[in-house]
């Protein structure tokens, strides 16, 4: 089954701005699926309209089959949203939002005090159920959203940059929690601009560009697109220019680095080997950027270079 | 009852539950303040000032300002509890807890409804009590009192749900409650019959709905009426449908609250 359908999706703002031009995507149920794209792409429209609080201009959209048109309070009922920015009551204790939060739902309060003893607990919240919310770090305030979206038990978990200004810690604690949620048989949606996270945990992808839907496939399928990859070397002794190796690009980045390109006929093997016999030892290496990363900059670049050609 | 139905009476309660404890939270701000103003107008009106009035159509000043003092704190209560509410949950963005929520938009209005109402049920009993140590009040029509506070609580409850949902700054939402609620209530026979008006004033009058709200809710307490208490209770009912109605719309196209 579906857990999302959009067919023909088209948003314009008063403003004119046309943030979505137009597009089509499925989920399936039981995925973890990355919505990815630069900023003002149309990510976060897309997932507004998806959960109601943007006003779409034309379109269908489905989630679990029901029409939001037509069911909306049966869509709404399947869907739990971590939104990109804080939005609840900050004068309220944590106990008070969840407990709210749940009511709007529908959930009698014997059933929430189960749920939120152990969300808060997962999250490791449990202890300033009593606090204020103002006065919890930022990280903690995203694990609290992460919990207000959990208590209705939604079967599409839709997650808004869920880990922007997260330190690493907590944002390895939120990947392990959230694979769990996302094995337990819940869609996940992911939007983030940490292209690891979504590389790491997400087994399909789209990518959103300038309104528009320019890849749409597997993780696999579209790493393995994928024809170079850039390293960064670390070498033991200081070199003056950067060393010559027939068909690889190399790049001096300072006197001890340089940054090598290789595609996927060629292997580091002859790279060590060459500089080994130029006399440079290497001490160290990693990769410039993330696989995805680099794709998803390489396909961006691409869209805007022929959206330019098009005006 | 359906499960959906079920659901909603919790969201609805829900509601109902967190505008109470917002209420009761904020005490400060919600409760003493109309309570000292009442006491104040009490003393100053009805006591020093009154009492060089004499009386008004029949009854001592105290008498008579009493229903139109407990009716303004009614109507200021229900409107500012509503439009401090809803703005503060739209310039906090919790009002996007609703807007995501299944909870219909009936309900929603309804909840907010409720927590005017409340406070402004509970402010008037407040002031009802205060005005009780200065004057004796007896209620000639029991259920004219209660049915003319609640539906002016409820047109004023609605009234504040829609300038929350047109305001863009808090500038806005103090815009209406200072320059056209507060004249309003003062000209809407408070404090005096509008007999006592030249007949032109008295026509302009007319037009005030707080005149007819006041005048209801005294004609329950004291038995007499600057206007005809069926119409009265025309424009009450009428008011509250017509707001009710307009909340709904404003909620399901998302006027003010959806891009």
């Amino acid at each position: 089954m579906k857990a999302v359908s959009l067919r023909n999706l088209s948003k314009t703002y008063k403003n004119g701005v046309q943030a979505l031009k137009g597009i089509d995507l499925d989920v399936e149920e039981g995925d973890f699926f990355a919505l990815l794209g630069p900023n003002g792409a149309g990510k976060t429209t897309a997932i507004g309209i998806l959960t109601s609080l943007v006003n779409k201009t034309a379109g269908k959209v489905e989630v679990f089959g029901h029409n939001l048109d037509t069911e909306l309070a049966a869509a709404k009922a399947c869907i739990g949203l971590v939104p990109q920015e804080v939005n609840f009551n900050m004068f309220e204790t944590v106990s008070t939002i969840l407990l709210n939060q749940a009511g709007f739902y529908g959930i009698p309060r014997r059933v929430v005090h189960d749920r939120l003893e152990k969300y808060l607990n997962k999250l490791q919240l449990w202890e300033k159920r009593n606090s204020v919310a103002r006065g919890l770090s930022g990280g903690m305030k995203r694990r609290l959203m992460i919990v207000r979206a959990l208590l209705h038990e939604p079967r599409l978990l839709i997650l808004d940059e869920p880990t922007a200004g997260v330190d690493i810690e907590v944002r390895r604690s939120m990947w392990e929690f959230i694979r769990e949620v996302n094995a337990a048989g819940t869609t996940i949606i992911l939007t983030t601009h940490y292209l690891e996270e979504a590389e790491n945990l997400c087994r399909n992808v789209a990518i959103i560009n300038q309104g528009k839907i320019i890849e749409n496939e597997s993780m696999n399928t579209l790493l393995r697109k994928l024809n170079t990859e850039s390293f960064v070397l670390n070498l033991r002794n200081a070199i003056s220019s950067a060393p010559v190796l027939p068909g690889y690009k190399i790049q001096m980045t300072d006197s001890h680095t340089i940054e090598v390109e290789t595609s996927k006929e060629q292997n580091l093997n002859e790279v060590f080997t060459a500089l080994s016999a130029q006399g440079i030892a290497v001490v160290s290496m990693r990769n410039k950027s993330n696989r995805l990363e680099e794709l998803f900059l390489r396909m961006v670049e691409r869209g805007n270079e022929a959206g330019k050609k098009a005006s | 009852m359906s499960t959906r139905t079920t659901a909603n009476l919790i969201g609805f309660q829900t509601i109902v539950r967190r505008e109470f404890k917002r209420i009761i939270r904020i005490w400060g701000q919600t409760i003493v303040p109309p309570a000292i103003t009442a006491t104040l107008y009490f003393i100053i009106f009805g006591r020093l000032i009154g009492g060089r009035i004499g009386e008004m159509n029949g009854y001592t000043y105290l008498q008579y300002i009493a229903p139109g003092l407990i009716m303004m704190s009614v109507i200021t209560n229900s409107y500012g509890n509503v439009v401090s509410s809803f703005f503060g949950a739209k310039f906090g963005k919790h009002i996007e807890e609703l807007l995501v929520s299944p909870l219909p938009n009936y309900l929603i209005v309804t909840g907010y409804m409720m927590g005017g109402l409340l406070r402004g049920l509970l402010v008037g009993g407040l002031v009802t009590l205060i005005a009780l140590f200065f004057t004796h009040l007896h209620v000639q029509h029991p259920l004219v009192v209660i049915s003319a506070v609640i539906l002016t609580s409820m047109v004023f409850a609605l009234a504040g749900m829609v300038n929350a949902v047109f305001a863009k700054n808090f500038d806005q939402i103090s815009f209406i409650p200072t320059f056209i609620l507060t004249p309003l209530t003062y000209f809407g026979g408070v404090f005096y019959t509008i007999s006592l008006l030249p007949e032109f004033a008295q026509k302009i009058s007319h037009l005030n709905p707080i005149l007819y709200m006041v005048n209801a809710f005294r004609y329950g307490f004291l038995g007499i009426s600057d206007v005809n208490v069926m119409l009265a209770f025309s424009i009450m009912i009428g008011g509250t449908l017509v707001l009710y109605c307009t909340c709904l719309y404003l909620l399901t196209k998302g006027i003010g609250l959806r891009e």
